[in-house]
């Protein structure tokens, strides 16, 4: 067995600062009080996940599932701790997944891509199939911030899953779409699944977690308290 | 998969030699920022040759005829533009360099890539610019008799580069900074207020001498746009004018080619510290934004 994803004693802490401007830093220093107002999303959380498994990550708002997968997929960078990945990573976060709001549907397909590590032949060779699973060829020279948050989301996962990613997160993008849709999106998910590749989702639809995933892990305010199987966390969150 | 690809830190990147590695993505970047930045326009490329045309009439008005600088400067129009291409150059990559970062929040907020990309992207871009400003200015010095050897044309050349290498570097230490701290938005825009008259661009570097102490003088000289402006006057005006003169007088400034190199070297120490400090902050770039 080959880890795909390596976390160790991982901890995240923003600073909730709201104000600095010269007048709010002078009354701190005069009244000698601290600006820093800190927050802990995560502490000491470590775990390993496998090549081939699938992982959910549960807990409720503000558990900290959010910052973890941002921490993996490289957006954010943890205070201290380790995280190592193993092959290509593609991250749908909280549905923006890096698209350009000023740019088109087509630019951003090609440029998303690219950043998910494509090549210009590999991405010109999987444009058609890429907005044929979207299913949004009437707007695919429209600018994405006309786009509708399902539009949106269409065109993202379309991207995300044609990268040929080893490990896949997602971030409760699947809430967006309509039914048909979702049943398209998770007949994808299965079919990456059961080729073997690595995927960590967040979301609030228990059932459908629970339905995809072997393997749990129940944050409560950014600390790991259960870890096995997902069936049986699911229903402990729920008699909570 | 292959369990001898080894495990990565996520995040974590190469710094400048990511973008080397990443060209098509830079090349997909360039792109956006200039589709981005032309957007709604009926003009759109046309506009990068309409203001300096229209800030190089004004100069030229004000100070060649107004202030009767060229009769004191010969061949005084490619004096001027000569000049102010680099400044333009300099101004507009340092100034969107700066603002990169937070221009692409939406990108940065969602996804990882080598962030030093859009400070990179932003040079690419001026250097867009820079081009038809060249191929206007390139005109006018050959309709004056340019005849430029080789050693003009490099010294073109090596202004080029110093002042790239210092919009870069001062453009990823500011736009680190600016991610936290708006306020360096405005402070580079004073800079390049300034960067326009702290170097021999409207005026000669005698002028210079004669009004400051020899100390002060030095200081100037040390000034790397002053050293770059100072090889775009040697590669496109000197040839043009006097220069091609039997006997030329003395027009250029003394150890011009000792400040050029100085200038190479406090560019390249820009970058590194640019670099260094971009590096330091980037991991919170997500959060702040």
């Amino acid at each position: 067995m080959t880890t795909s994803i390596e976390v160790k004693n991982l901890q995240k802490r923003f600073t909730l600062r709201h104000n600095r401007s010269l007048k709010e830093l002078m009354v701190a220093a005069v009244r000698g009080k601290d600006l820093s107002d800190t927050f802990l999303a995560l502490d000491d959380v470590s775990f390993d996940v496998q090549e081939g498994e699938t992982v959910a990550l549960l807990g409720f708002n503000g558990s900290g599932k959010s910052t973890l997968l941002k921490l993996i997929s490289g957006v954010l960078r943890p205070d201290s701790g380790t995280i190592g990945t193993r092959g290509r990573v593609a991250g749908l976060i909280e549905v923006g997944a890096g698209f350009h709001p000023d740019l088109t549907g087509r630019e951003n397909v090609y440029l998303n891509a690219a950043i998910l590590g494509l090549s210009q032949t590999q991405v010109e060779q999987r444009f058609d199939e890429i907005v044929a699973f979207s299913e949004i060829e009437k707007f695919i020279d429209t600018e994405v911030k006309f786009y509708s948050s399902g539009m949106f989301i269409r065109l993202a996962f379309s991207v995300a899953v044609h990268s040929d990613p080893e490990v896949f997160l997602i971030d409760e993008v699947l809430a967006v779409g309509d039914e048909p849709f979702q049943r398209k999106c998770l007949d994808r998910v299965r079919e990456l699944r059961d080729e073997g590749r690595t995927l960590v989702i967040v979301s609030h639809d228990l059932d459908m977690v629970a339905d995809l995933c072997d393997r749990g892990i129940l944050l409560e305010k950014g600390v790991v308290v259960a870890d096995g199987d997902t069936r049986v966390l699911v229903d402990k969150m729920r008699a909570s | 998969m292959n369990p001898e690809v080894p495990l990565t830190t996520p995040g974590y990147g190469h710094g400048l030699l990511d973008v080397f590695r990443r060209r098509y993505l830079l090349r997909l970047i360039v792109r956006k920022e200039l589709r981005v930045r032309y957007r709604g326009s009926v003009l759109g490329m046309a506009w990068s040759y309409v203001k300096p045309a229209v800030q190089f009439l004004v100069y030229f008005v004000a100070l060649g005829i107004f202030m009767q600088l060229s009769g004191r400067i010969e061949d005084y129009a490619i004096y001027l533009f000569s000049g102010i291409v680099v400044i333009n150059f300099f101004s507009e990559g340092f100034g969107n360099a700066t603002r990169s970062v937070v221009w692409n929040a939406p990108l940065v907020r969602k996804i990882y890539l080598p962030r030093e990309l859009f400070p990179m992207a932003s040079l690419w871009v001026s250097a867009v610019h820079f081009f038809p400003q060249l191929v206007v200015l390139l005109v006018g010095t050959l309709i004056a008799g340019w005849r430029p050897g080789l050693v003009e044309l490099a010294a073109g050349v090596l202004g080029f580069v110093i002042v790239a290498l210092l919009s870069l570097g001062l453009g990823l230490l500011f736009g680190a900074i600016n991610v936290f701290f708006r306020d360096a938005e405005n402070f580079v825009d004073l800079i390049a207020m300034v960067a326009t008259w702290a170097s021999p661009v409207l005026y000669q570097w005698e002028m210079v001498q004669g009004a400051l102490p020899g100390w002060l003088f030095t200081l100037y000289q040390l000034n790397p746009l002053t050293a770059a402006v100072e090889l775009f006057h040697y590669c496109f005006w000197f040839p043009a004018t006097a220069g091609a003169a039997a006997s030329p007088p003395i027009l250029m400034p003394p150890n011009m080619w000792m400040f050029a190199g100085i200038a190479v070297l406090v560019s390249l120490g820009t970058v590194l510290i640019g670099q260094s400090v971009f590096r330091r902050l980037e991991g919170r770039f997500a959060q702040e934004l």
